[in-house]
């Protein structure tokens, strides 16, 4: 079977689409660099959907934690401590466990029947962990953003009469994420790495459709050798970590255009979160 | 434990309970806290002396050695630790015992790789395959505490390099002004220096140290969610103590044992800021100043 | 792979102290009867003593490891123990990288295990545990296999929904079912997979899997096999 055959065949496996049984012989190169690939979307799928919702939740609760008043104060830093203090291989476990919970036969409110069986699956269950996830650990970073906005900045904004939600829009906000976005970079990277823990903590695959760490790890099964597809796993993440490096750095770029060259924040790539 | 835990069947309550929380599982399962402890106690300083090797590497006039030390902290970020752990053991574990066995056996004329096989001579086995347990146990643990470092000892890397960076220049300049060579300028003026601008991504490091430690289950230890897992599944009556799926009540435990050690960890990191910022040129330092008047 | 060396410490001392040679004994202690940690934390289960038998008869040292079940042959390749004593089936497809004994457990047959007795197993959802010949059979069943990395969890699936039924040996199925007070129920047909239980080895240690060899057949031979068989699995299953 040519590899052209085999990228047909298994190409989008992970996500139902293509031969129905996983390969029982062989296992080449093509068939582990195809399926580990497949699986790779799923990673891609957590990653990007958990940041984009993330980053907007992460928004809101680096406001409340910034607030006066403790009603919004309060919960905003139970909630981040809760997600940033535990470790997120034992928040993948408890979600799953009160996930089975919910009663199969869907929510009775008043009167509509709400179905609620699909939220144990990985790619809402976990969607949904890692989402609240990365909201904690990005609003950690956006409220040490907010506390550092120059003095003056705001006392500006206040001589030209800017207040409000027009002062926060556009002074406070940009500037947040300005002084944000290198260690949000970070977040988001460490954020892609965590996506392999989906189907090893918890989550059960459904049809043999899992991530890239899935598929290498039904590989090592079949041919009881790690050497290969763990390191295919490496080789496919670093070629995500470049890409999200050259994503987030074209944003930073434009974040900081306004400033004169020398006085860019570069991205500097520091270890601010892994779970 | 108790002498009333003989016949778990006729217990009741919290004699059932109590009895059985104090079945010799239980008690494997309290050691393992002590377990993940002693990774924690142990894998700390080692990492902080990889990330030391690794910070001087990158920072080396060599071409070569800067290479070298700038890989080795861009390898981990690229990778997902997860992946590293579960290949990297066993290729450290072989290779130890690929070494051993070319300085024990070199008579030995079977090949070591055999297909799948790895295959060294009986002597090579570390530990020896007749050891008592206790060895192998301790074995798995030391692989686990240099997989940890190695992994944990490129962020400490990443952090000492800034750090390192951010020593003011002029400190480094007025040092070689006083005739010190590159060696006394380092070790003198760079290194205490550094620790004040390292502590918060130290302090941070640590933390995520603490939220790596459920990984130790993937490198083979029996550590608590090992136990944790085991001790929930549901029990059927094979068993002294049969109960039904109690894994939730199990990690909620867990759980609560991170939060109140990172909750620990964050109290007693801020007093040691507190304390090194005493009296030191940064702006923390300075708001206590202010604060003191 | 994952588990280097999962440690229980337990010490199998055997009879036969002369042997200078100590075995090591991987087993999974998550499958009861077959190998299960006991609440003293010692393996336990039918394996426990057929293996500290067969150790006895041929007159070695042996010592249990518990490793996960998806590392369980890489870690055997790689020499952290020397035997695969776990409830393994004797397949075609193992039998390629491993050299198997005889078997020490009759073929037996896999089941269908669900919360009412006409539950589709073919077009349905069907929990197994991964790396498992029964997670091979679902997956080419037509079902929608879902994967655990534990027994027990494969079953606790079957119990909150998640699965329609749960496919594993009968003989581990069997005391869950009658325990669960009714609310269990064997649904579809049974199915017998691979040629019965047997101990896994290195290939190259032949000499090794002789002695195995011979002692089960010596414990077939004399009786004490079916012993421990009905002990642990009931009267009704099948015996030598």
């Amino acid at each position: 079977m040519s590899c052209l055959q085999t990228i047909a065949d298994y190409g989008l496996r992970s996500i139902g689409i293509g031969e129905r049984l996983l390969p029982k012989t062989d296992f080449s190169l093509c068939q582990q660099f195809t399926l580990i690939g497949s699986g790779l979307i799923w990673n891609v799928y957590f990653g990007v959907f958990a940041l984009l919702c993330g980053f907007v939740f992460a928004n809101a609760l680096a406001l409340a934690k910034a607030s006066r008043h403790a009603v919004a104060r309060k919960p905003a830093e139970w909630f981040i401590f809760v997600f940033r203090g535990s470790p997120l291989f034992i928040q993948f476990f408890l979600a799953y466990e009160a996930l089975v919970l919910l009663p199969r036969e869907g929510i009775d409110l008043f009167g509509i029947v709400f179905e609620v069986s699909w939220l144990s699956r990985a790619w809402a269950g976990a969607l949904i962990v890692l989402f609240l996830n990365t909201a904690a650990y990005s609003a950690e970073i956006f409220y040490g953003a907010l506390r550092s906005i120059p003095k003056g900045d705001l006392e500006a904004a206040d001589a030209y009469g800017i207040s409000g939600w027009s002062r926060f829009m556009r002074i406070q906000w940009p500037t947040m994420m300005r002084l944000a976005w290198p260690a949000y970079t970070n977040e988001a990277i460490f954020l892609f790495h965590a996506t392999t823990l989906v189907f090893f903590s918890g989550f059960p695959a459904f049809g043999q459709r899992g991530d890239a760490l899935y598929y290498a790890s039904y590989f090592v099964d079949k041919t009881f050798n790690p050497f290969t597809p763990y390191p295919i796993v490496a080789f496919y993440f670093i070629l995500l970590t470049l890409a999200l490096i050259w994503i987030f750095g074209a944003i930073n770029r434009r974040l900081n255009r306004h400033l004169p060259s020398n006085e860019r924040s570069k991205i500097k790539l520091r270890p601010q979160i892994i779970r | 434990m108790f002498s009333s835990c003989v016949d778990p069947s006729s217990l009741q309550g919290l004699n059932w309970l109590s009895c059985y929380l104090t079945t010799g599982k239980h008690i494997d399962f309290y050691w393992s806290f002590l377990t993940v402890l002693t990774l924690l106690v142990v894998t700390a300083p080692t990492a902080l002396a990889f990330g030391f090797g690794g910070a001087m590497l990158a920072r080396s006039p060599h071409l070569p050695l800067r290479i070298l030390g700038k890989g080795y902290t861009a390898m981990v970020r690229g990778i997902p630790d997860i992946v590293f752990f579960l290949f990297f053991v066993i290729a450290l574990d072989q290779s130890i015992e690929w070494l051993v066995h070319q300085v024990r056996c070199p008579d030995w004329t079977d090949p070591i790789r055999n297909g799948l096989e790895f295959r060294v001579c009986p002597q090579a086995k570390v530990p020896q395959n007749s050891s008592p347990q206790v060895w192998h146990s301790i074995y798995g643990f030391v692989l686990a505490v240099i997989t940890f470092a190695l992994v944990f000892g490129a962020f400490a890397a990443n952090v000492l390099y800034g750090a390192m960076q951010a020593v003011p220049r002029a400190q480094l300049e007025t040092a070689e002004a006083y005739g010190m060579n590159h060696g006394q300028v380092f070790r003198r003026v760079l290194v205490p220096q550094m620790w004040v601008y390292a502590l918060p991504g130290l302090s941070n490091l640590w933390m995520i140290l603490i939220k790596a430690t459920p990984l130790l289950f993937l490198l083979g230890v029996q550590d608590i969610v090992y136990w944790a897992r085991e001790l929930g599944g549901a029990k059927t009556a094979v068993y002294a103590f049969p109960h039904p799926d109690w894994r939730l009540y199990y990690f909620l435990a867990l759980l609560v044992f991170y939060l109140a050690m990172t909750k620990f960890s964050e109290v007693v990191l801020t007093r040691v800021q507190n304390r090194l910022s005493h009296g030191q040129a940064t702006a923390a330092g300075e708001a206590q100043r202010k604060a003191a008047t | 792979m994952k588990k280097l060396i999962l440690t229980t410490a337990l010490l199998a001392l055997t009879a036969g102290a002369a042997s200078a040679q100590t075995i090591r004994l991987g087993t999974e202690g998550a499958y009861p009867p077959y190998n299960f940690i006991n609440d003293a934390g010692e393996v336990d289960g039918f394996e426990r003593e057929v293996g500290d038998k067969l150790c006895e008869l041929a007159a070695l040292t042996c010592e249990w490891v518990t490793t996960d079940w998806d590392g369980i042959i890489p870690n055997l390749q790689s020499g952290n123990y020397d035997v695969i004593i776990a409830g393994m089936n004797i397949t075609a497809e193992r039998a390629e990288v491993l050299a198997f004994t005889q078997n020490y457990i009759p073929p037996a047959t896999s089941a269908y295990m669900a919360l009412s007795a006409d539950t589709d197993v073919m077009g349905g959802v069907v929990s197994a545990q991964t790396g498992t010949v029964q997670s091979a059979h679902v997956a080419a069943s037509g079902a929608t296999l879902v994967e655990f990395a534990t027994p027990d969890e494969t079953v606790a699936a079957v119990r909150n929904g998640e699965a329609d039924a749960v496919f594993a040996d009968k003989d581990y199925l069997v005391p869950i079912l009658e325990q669960s007070g009714g609310q269990f129920a064997w649904a579809g047909e049974e199915v017998q997979i691979g040629d019965g239980v047997g101990m896994g080895l290195r290939k190259s240690d032949t000499e090794l899997r002789d002695k195995f060899d011979a002692a089960i057949a010596t414990m077939k031979a004399d009786g004490s096999l079916n012993t421990l068989i009905v002990k642990w699995f009931g009267d009704k299953v099948a015996t030598y």
